[in-house]
């Protein structure tokens, strides 16, 4: 019989001890072979893709802004509120990301301009959440030390729905900007920005609130719903696409593995869908060689899926499987998907996970 | 007092690249400018173990390919999150179409 390991999913608990004695954290990880010459193509960065999505972005981010105050009262603002939510509180995140990795523009300006304003959309500290990514890229999954896992085990099916309404991650970023703009930083966030930077997430966070204040007394000024609306909740009303794509990147997969194949999932997504998300739906890609730009990511997919387990063809697909290991972890945390490599793959690693899951076979 | 040591052949360095040199149990990069001039660094990103041999260069950059810190790696100076301390920098020479590093 297996009892099941309970994880602490603090970055200064007993899960962070085990993964730095057992040599999991700052591990080395499994990458698929790729020519340097074919990487180094891969790798190139260049403007122009991104500053053509970054104007079709803000043109319709602004246009729809104008369609919500003009038909503000009527029912013709709901296709605006809904164009203006998404882009505003989910495209955000892919922006936010693709910037802070430095990788969507070749010219660092452009990168770091688009990164501040994307986290100001999404309620985000940019420096505390630079520091979490790097956390999230070094050890992904790796329980204990990731600060990113979106749904721990075992999971909580409530408040997983919860985060489609933005209800919970509201909740969470604005008192932590304001308690940062106070000048609190918790341990867990000292545990990955380093102290010469946590006085840059300090000065941000008051940046940040003191726009909220301002929006807030606009609104009160104005006696009018339209500058919140506008600015601060989208991140609750227009969220709801972030999490339908960003929940699929780990979810129902392994914990504590050091190969990408085992902990992320890469996902065939409409074109529009790739739009707002930036190509992340190739995420195992991603994780892989996170120094390839949003829109390399599709040629190396192809160059390297015969080395990766078969991405799910749609949204609906990969939630569709997902479901059961849910409802399995819910009794047995250990349980996980474990997707099937093909034919052309080279095997798994097995020394971190070979987890017994017998448990968990009715 | 250190040593001249034989890094690589000219060739074997492409403009605008890195490639990695390992010399007695330590890690080195070892650069080709696009203006045909050659540069050594340590090989691991300060940031956290990362080769940088793997990584990509732009102009005067070299960029970590675990976490996109960058450095200019003629200088070796850190430019920003999520590398904060610079990278050793070595002299280097060209003899007889060979890359010498002193280390």
């Amino acid at each position: 019989m297996t009892t099941a390991r309970k994880r602490d999913y603090s970055l200064v608990g007993e899960s962070t001890r085990t993964a730095i004695e057992t040599g999991l954290a700052s591990a080395e990880w499994y990458h698929t072979d790729v020519p340097r010459k074919a990487m180094k193509e891969l790798m190139q960065r260049s403007d122009g893709p991104a500053i053509r999505d970054t104007v079709i972005w803000l043109a319709v981010i602004l246009g729809s802004a104008a369609g919500i105050v003009w038909f503000w009262g009527s029912w013709w603002v709901v296709p605006f509120l809904f164009v203006y939510g998404v882009l505003y509180g989910s495209s955000s995140d892919s922006r936010w990301h693709e910037c802070g990795h430095g990788t969507a523009f070749r010219t660092r300006w452009m990168n770091d301009v688009v990164y501040h304003i994307a986290s100001f959309m999404l309620m985000r500290n940019p420096v505390q959440w630079r520091w979490s990514h790097a956390r999230h890229h070094t050890d992904t999954i790796i329980v204990g030390r990731d600060a990113e896992i979106a749904v721990m085990r075992p999971p909580d099916l409530v408040k997983a729905a919860l985060a489609f309404t933005g209800i919970l991650d509201f909740r969470y970023s604005l008192p932590t900007l304001v308690r940062q703009a106070f000048g609190t930083l918790s341990d867990d966030e000292k545990s990955y920005i380093p102290e010469m930077e946590q006085h840059k997430a300090v000065v941000v966070a008051r940046w940040h609130v003191a726009i909220y204040v301002a929006t807030i007394a606009l609104a009160i000024a104005l006696r009018s719903w339209i500058p919140l609306v506008l600015i601060g909740l989208p991140r609750l009303y227009g969220t709801w696409h972030m999490v339908a794509t960003g929940l699929l990147q780990h979810i129902g997969l392994a914990d504590n593995v050091t190969d990408h194949r085992l902990n992320s999932r890469t996902v065939y997504m409409n074109p529009v869908s790739r739009f707002i998300y930036w190509n992340m739906n190739y995420h195992v890609e991603h994780h892989m060689f996170p120094m390839v730009p949003y829109h390399a990511l599709p040629r190396l997919h192809e160059l390297i899926k015969h080395d990766l387990p078969e991405p799910n063809p749609s949204m609906w697909h990969a939630y569709r499987e997902v479901w059961p290991v849910l409802l399995r972890q819910l009794k047995y945390e250990d349980f996980y998907l474990k997707r099937e490599l093909p034919p052309t793959a080279r095997p798994y690693r097995g020394e971190f996970h070979a987890v017994d899951m017998s448990a968990a076979a009715e | 007092m250190a040593d001249w040591v034989e890094a690589c052949a000219v060739d074997d360095v492409e403009k605008e690249d890195v490639i990695r040199f390992d010399h007695g149990g330590r890690t080195f990069a070892v650069y080709r400018s696009p203006d045909d001039k050659f540069f050594a660094t340590g090989g691991y990103c300060t940031h956290e173990k990362a080769h940088l041999a793997d990584g990509l260069v732009m102009d005067d950059i070299i960029e970590c390919p675990k976490h996109n810190g960058r450095f200019n790696y003629k200088t070796g100076q850190a430019k920003g999150a999520p590398v904060c301390v610079n990278l050793a920098t070595y002299p280097v020479k060209i003899e007889a179409g060979k890359v010498m590093i002193q280390i």
